[in-house]
């Protein structure tokens, strides 16, 4: 119950500091320099958030795609020789800096949402990846020698067996690469994507307190409620219908 | 009809199974004994070509099985696995139902066979349908792993230790239950044991394997009166031979006239249920009824005869 009041109470904050940003002028006053804005004016929070919401949509669902697409493959007999190389790769997109991999990326995509959505996806790639794979290779032995004995063929056995045994892991991984996309993307504004990370970015380089503080708080609100409810539809999907 | 010859199947230096060969007549039980690590699954798996032998071939109906897709394959042969390996994520009728989906059988036929068999194995439909295998317990778990071998009504059954989990009173049961299905469907079922009792309670025949050999092939009365070797010998046990003997012979055989004194036993009962009744209660005769009519009686003397050993 007390959960519950804490989601909607969360929710509300969040939308009213999206929707209605001018509510909060008395709260972020003491916290802005003398005649500089009080809340962020160069674009609407609504249009930011949104934008930045659409971005690590579309790469967390490319990441998904290709991270367990990949998975499948290398956890196939004929695959199994590849599993090194892609979780290395998968590896190194992570390692690599958000900064950098914007930086490079500029001078082939430009400025904007391109470099971004390649380091959120490359970003996004590893978690679901190891998870996926975990999830695929640690399946319970009997079930899997049951599923060949009765006679299904591979592909029933991966989509009937062995995706929805996995689910759980996977999800799990799809979850962990969104939250972390979600905090990536504010960076994307560095190379002039529009994400809420220019608020942040505004409020920086004018000593702005009260911008940085606004921003911070939206994506922050975003990520705790993105993944409570993430993890409330995992659960959801597994104690009810198990797929 | 299987027929299983000259199979082989080596693992790096180690012959799991050496050169097995054996005929399971349609509509019989074969039941292969041994230690643990004689080969017995893996002779079993080679059979649905879970594995494939490394020489040698199996025929099921004069058919090679190398002329199908191994898949194509096992839907017509059932299979339960050692250990049950039900799907976790679904519900006790998605389990049982697994291959008539396959084989696109309607919905409510999928259905009734579902329930039917619950009931065959003592599992209320209303109450266990819509449970989850983890739901059960470990011989309930079982019991849904056996109905899923059945629930196509396929001609052949591979069964890997079906009963292993099951306490001694509805282990019984459900060996007395599958032997009634088995006669009723004149199913063909190649099952694998290490007990010894088992094999003899189930068995048209009975395959002893040793290290990857087959040492013995025959009735279950001439594995208990002749055992090829030692270890053969050693798994009937000495001390229990007779005792063996006994429970393959029902008293219906040996019934006389004369109405003895006492509770009665069934005409269906074993010899070794008889002399046990004898014995318990002191009488050297005890009358013997069929469908609640006397019909004679069974005496020490009869019994003591059949259980003798006769080189
Ligand atoms: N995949 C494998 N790789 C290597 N060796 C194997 C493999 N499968 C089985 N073996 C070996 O083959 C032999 C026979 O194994 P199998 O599983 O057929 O025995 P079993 O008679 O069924 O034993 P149990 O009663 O314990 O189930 C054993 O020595 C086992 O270690
Ligand atoms: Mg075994």
């Amino acid at each position: 119950m007390t959960a519950a009041a804490l989601r909607v109470a969360m929710l509300a904050v969040l939308l009213a500091l999206v929707i209605r940003p001018h509510w909060f002028e008395p709260v972020f006053a003491p916290l802005a320099p003398a005649g500089g804005p009080v809340i962020y004016d160069r674009a609407s929070l609504l249009s930011l958030s949104l934008n930045h919401l659409g971005l690590v949509l579309a790469a967390s669902v490319t990441a998904t795609l290709v991270a367990v697409g990949l998975a499948v493959l290398v956890t196939r007999p004929a695959g199994a020789a590849f599993r090194p190389l892609a979780r290395s790769v998968a590896n190194m997109g992570q390692t690599f800096p958000p900064v950098a991999v914007l930086a490079l990326a500029v001078p082939s995509l430009g400025f904007g949402s391109g470099p971004t959505l390649v380091a959120l996806f490359l970003y996004g790639l590893l978690p679901i990846l190891e998870n996926a794979i975990t999830g695929l290779t640690n399946l319970p032995r009997a079930t899997m020698e049951a599923a060949r004995g009765i006679g299904l063929s591979r592909g029933q056995r991966l989509m009937r067996v062995e995706i929805p045994l996995a689910l759980p892991v996977i999800l799990t991984g799809i979850r962990l690469s969104v939250v972390i996309a979600l905090g990536t993307a504010t960076i994307g504004s560095t190379v002039a994507a529009r994400t809420l990370g220019e608020v942040i970015i505004a409020g920086l380089l004018t000593s702005n307190t009260a911008l940085v503080l606004q921003g911070g708080l939206i994506v922050g609100l975003f990520a705790v409620l993105i993944h409570d409810a993430m993890l409330q539809i995992e659960t959801r999907l597994l104690r009810g219908g198990r797929i | 009809m299987i027929e299983i010859i000259g199979l082989t199947k080596t693992y790096d230096s180690v012959k799991a199974v050496d050169d097995v060969t054996l005929t399971v007549e349609s509509g019989t039980i074969t039941v292969i004994v041994g230690t643990s690590g004689s080969g017995k699954t893996t002779l079993l798996r080679m059979v649905n070509r879970l594995e494939e032998p490394t020489s040698g071939e199996v025929r099921i109906n004069g058919a090679s099985t190398q002329a199908v897709a191994p898949h194509i394959l096992r839907r017509r042969i059932g299979y339960v696995i050692q250990g049950n390996g039900l799907f976790p994520h679904h519900t006790v009728a998605r389990n049982i139902a697994a291959v008539p989906n396959l084989l696109n059988w309607p919905r409510d036929r999928i259905a009734a066979r579902v329930d039917e068999l619950l009931d065959l194995f003592s599992l209320d439909p209303d109450q266990y349908r819509d449970r989850y295998p983890a739901d059960l317990s470990g011989g309930q778990q079982q019991r849904v792993g056996v109905a899923r071998a059945l629930a196509s009504r396929p001609d052949l059954m591979l069964m890997d230790e079906p009963f292993g989990a099951l306490d001694p009173i509805i282990r019984a049961r459900a060996q007395d239950d599958l032997r009634r299905i088995q006669r009723k469907l004149g199913s063909t079922i190649l099952l694998v044991t290490h007990d010894m009792e088992e094999a003899i309670r189930l068995a048209d025949r009975i395959a002893v394997m040793d290290g990857g050999r087959l040492v013995q092939y025959d009735a279950p009365a001439r594995i208990i009166a002749h055992p090829a070797t030692g270890f053969v010998a050693d798994m009937v046990g000495d001390v229990e031979r007779p005792l063996r003997l006994l429970s393959l012979i029902p008293v219906s055989e040996v019934v006389t006239d004369g109405s003895a004194d006492g509770a009665a036993i069934s005409a269906e009962a074993s010899l070794r249920d008889a002399l046990s009744a004898c014995l318990w209660t002191g009488r050297t005769a005890v009358p013997v009824e069929r469908d609640g009519v006397r019909i004679g009686q069974v005496t020490l003397d009869a019994i003591r005869a059949r259980a003798e050993f006769r080189a």
